[in-house]
């Protein structure tokens, strides 16, 4: 009876011990990872052109001026909202766009690259690999370069959104591809069927619900990507908010304007790509059910 | 069901698939065609600017040496690029240079040769032609050149020559002439450095600079390099992920508590819920572009701008993907744990933590290698790090070296973010 207690006791011991040198190896990372973002704010604050503290009181000075400058002028504000919705219409479509023809390309690269489905096994890394060059590349990079090469207006934000969209959907499609069932696959096979039939055929009514759930979630940030990409010259709303904000104190009516389309926007399409994917999930669901 | 319902459903069915099969592509179509014309695609050939795409390719692969003359004094400089940070010092111009009081001799190979007179004007000689001479005569410029192929350019104030050899050009002021050579010449030292030019194994030989050892002179001059600034750069890209590591650890610590406010089963009154989700929303909905515009206005350019931007916005984000791993926790462990007696702060620890951890951790990560990609953006736009650099050579449309340079950094930092998250996402997750 006794040597039970002792051992029990024993082993209660050898578990405390041990739960005490995790919590305190949990502790000592913890301490090193605040210690580690702390000396990180203070460096990126002593890089900074106006210091943190300094220019914490003037956070609202900018917000306060557009609303100071808007208020006098609301009723023009509708007016302002509807002269500037061509180029928001125009911001949407090249996120539609690179969307569109991105997630085309990653449908094609993702296949390449999967076990199983790729068209030459033998370049699955070369193709991984373009796709992660794509992946890394920030749209800005591209629509940059273009810019001087096409010249302004929605054509080099349209390539360079798509290029980046197929890296990175190729991936997640590719991670779609891996869980697709291949016995349709080699069913058409069997019957003689080309590469693109087996593909478009076998795998693509499989994993199209997944296509679509991820592509929608990507076009939501294609158009924060379209907006900023304009802002350097690419057309759509980005570039007219650029001209509104060097119109200067005073006069950030329009700013304002297109703060708010905007804002408008990436909630609609947010909310609307996050109804659309739990709409899909639940009959996901209700289908395994 | 009878047969006939049956055939029925199958050919509603059918029609259903056949609308929908060939619907969905002419609806694609459409708007492709509509897109065509919206964006002015046969336009494009009339805006592109292919003479810019010509120079670009070429300065990415190749630099230039410039020999310019003064016509009034008649001194010439040879320089990389026509920098002055890549010039020459008298004396030691390369050898297919050859200055004199009595005209420049520049040999660019195959016969090309050409001669700069002292006081303005050029002879051009090569193999298979006669040898085409420019001068100046009073204000304008003159030429043998009657009948002008279309690599001559000529006009009263300017003429020009572009073969494969090289360019050469006179204006009044000046007789000018770039050659073209492979490679990044500068990249490693400029030329008042003392190791410009030297062979490794004379790094690992005798001291060529008699002051220092060569291998930390070396680095110092590398480092140092005027040209492609070496040190700034790695300041740069080490701005850069500082901004990203900020920003989505920032966001995650702020996000975390305020998650449990967002989700169902931990906040049951409706109000203050409704008030979290819409703070997150809010938050996501102004995008970074606004964020960094606002912001840099307090707190000017730099990297503390470009780590806040991405620390608001993806608090939203964060706010609303832990939120929704929360309200998917399982309720059993924290039954359990209610039944030994546990508090809840306990409960929290020892119920919830364990179970969100993995979402948390790799949506985190995730977070951390695009946030990487949005920090040389917001860098671009506010100035900081290496898309401030970036932007900064773009401007000058001429410093393509540099511009491929850079793109090539970011292209590798951002696929080293991407494996350092991966690997931490399998240390990490498998670990908890």
């Amino acid at each position: 009876m006794t040597d039970t207690s002792a051992d029990t006791a024993a082993i209660r011991d050898g578990y405390m011990q041990q739960a005490r040198r995790k919590r305190l190896y949990g502790g000592i990372i913890l301490l090193v990872f605040v210690a580690l973002m702390a000396s990180g704010f203070r460096l990126a604050d002593d890089r900074n052109a106006g210091g943190f503290w300094s220019g914490l009181p003037n956070v609202f000075d900018f917000p306060a001026d557009v609303i100071a400058d808007t208020w006098p002028k609301l009723n023009q504000l509708p007016g302002h909202m509807a002269y500037f919705f061509p180029a928001l219409m125009e911001t949407i479509n090249i996120a539609a766009v690179s969307t569109l023809i991105g997630a085309g390309f990653a449908m094609v690269l993702s296949m390449l690259s999967t076990r199983g489905l790729a068209r030459w096994p033998r370049l699955i890394p070369v193709f991984r690999r373009a796709m992660d060059i794509m992946r890394a590349v920030p749209e800005i990079v591209i629509a940059l370069v273009l810019i001087f090469v096409l010249g302004g207006g929605p054509m080099p934000a349209m390539i360079a959104i798509a290029f980046h969209t197929a890296g990175a959907l190729g991936k997640l499609f590719s991670e779609v591809n891996e869980n697709a069932d291949l016995k349709p696959v080699e069913g058409l096979q069997s019957v003689g069927a080309t590469w693109l039939q087996r593909m478009w055929l076998g795998v693509v009514p499989q994993v199209s619900p997944n296509y679509l759930s991820y592509a929608l979630l990507r076009f939501e940030i294609n158009i924060r990507a379209s907006a900023i990409l304009g802002f350097v010259g690419a057309g759509g709303i980005g570039y007219e908010l650029r001209n509104a904000m060097s119109w200067g104190k005073g006069r950030f009516d329009e700013a304002a304007a297109i703060f708010l389309l905007l804002f408008i926007t990436i909630v609609i399409f947010d909310q609307l790509s996050s109804h659309v994917r739990n709409l899909m999930i639940a009959k996901r669901e209700r289908g395994r059910a | 069901m009878t047969d006939a319902a049956l055939y029925a459903e199958a050919d509603r069915l059918f029609a259903r698939k056949k609308l929908l099969a060939f619907g969905l592509p002419a609806v694609v179509l459409i708007y492709l065609a509509y897109i065509f014309f919206a964006f002015d695609i046969p336009g494009l050939a009339e805006r592109a600017r292919l003479d810019n795409a010509r120079t670009l390719l070429s300065d990415i692969w190749s630099y230039k040496t410039r020999v310019a003359q003064d016509n009034r004094t008649g001194t010439v400089e040879v320089a990389i690029e026509g920098e002055r940070k890549g010039e020459y010092a008298p004396g030691t111009e390369p050898d297919w240079v050859r200055i004199a009081g009595t005209g420049t001799r520049i040999d660019l190979g195959d016969g090309h040769i050409v001669s700069f007179a002292p006081t303005g004007g050029f002879t051009y000689a090569m193999p298979g032609r006669d040898p085409i001479v420019a001068r100046l005569d009073g204000r304008s410029v003159v030429s043998n050149v009657t009948d002008a192929p279309d690599w001559i350019s000529a006009s009263r104030t300017r003429f020009q020559v572009e073969t494969s050899h090289g360019r050469v050009s006179l204006t009044r002021n000046r007789t000018e002439l770039f050659r073209y050579f492979p490679g990044w010449e500068l990249f490693f030292f400029t030329l008042d450095s003392p190791y410009h030019g030297a062979s490794v194994s004379q790094l690992f030989g005798d001291r060529i600079d008699p002051a220092r050892a060569n291998l930390s002179g070396a680095w110092h001059d590398f480092w140092n390099n005027a040209m492609w600034r070496h040190s700034d750069v790695a300041w740069a890209l080490f701005e850069t992920v500082l901004m990203a590591f900020l920003g989505t650890f920032g966001a995650a610590f702020i996000a975390l508590p305020l998650a449990f406010l967002a989700a169902k089963n931990f906040t049951p009154l409706g109000a203050l819920r409704f008030g979290a989700r819409r703070c997150f929303d809010f938050l996501r909905g102004i995008d970074g572009l606004i964020w960094t515009i606002v912001l840099s206005r307090a707190f000017g350019p730099g990297p503390m701008t470009g780590a806040l931007a991405i620390l608001l916005t993806d608090t939203g984000s964060f706010g609303k993907l832990f939120s929704e791993a929360l309200e998917n926790v399982d309720g059993k462990q924290i039954e359990g744990l209610t039944s030994t007696g546990a508090r809840p702060v306990q409960r929290y620890r020892f119920g919830v933590i364990p179970q969100i951890i993995p979402v948390l951790v790799s949506q985190v990560l995730y977070y951390l290698e695009s946030n990487t990609r949005s920090a040389t953006i917001i860098g671009a736009i506010t100035g900081g790090g290496i898309g401030l650099l970036l932007t900064q050579a773009m401007i000058t449309q001429k410093d393509w070296e540099e511009v491929s340079y850079y793109i090539i950094l970011i292209v590798l930092m951002v696929m080293a973010m991407d494996s350092l998250s991966g690997w931490l996402r399998r240390k990490l997750i498998r670990g908890v």
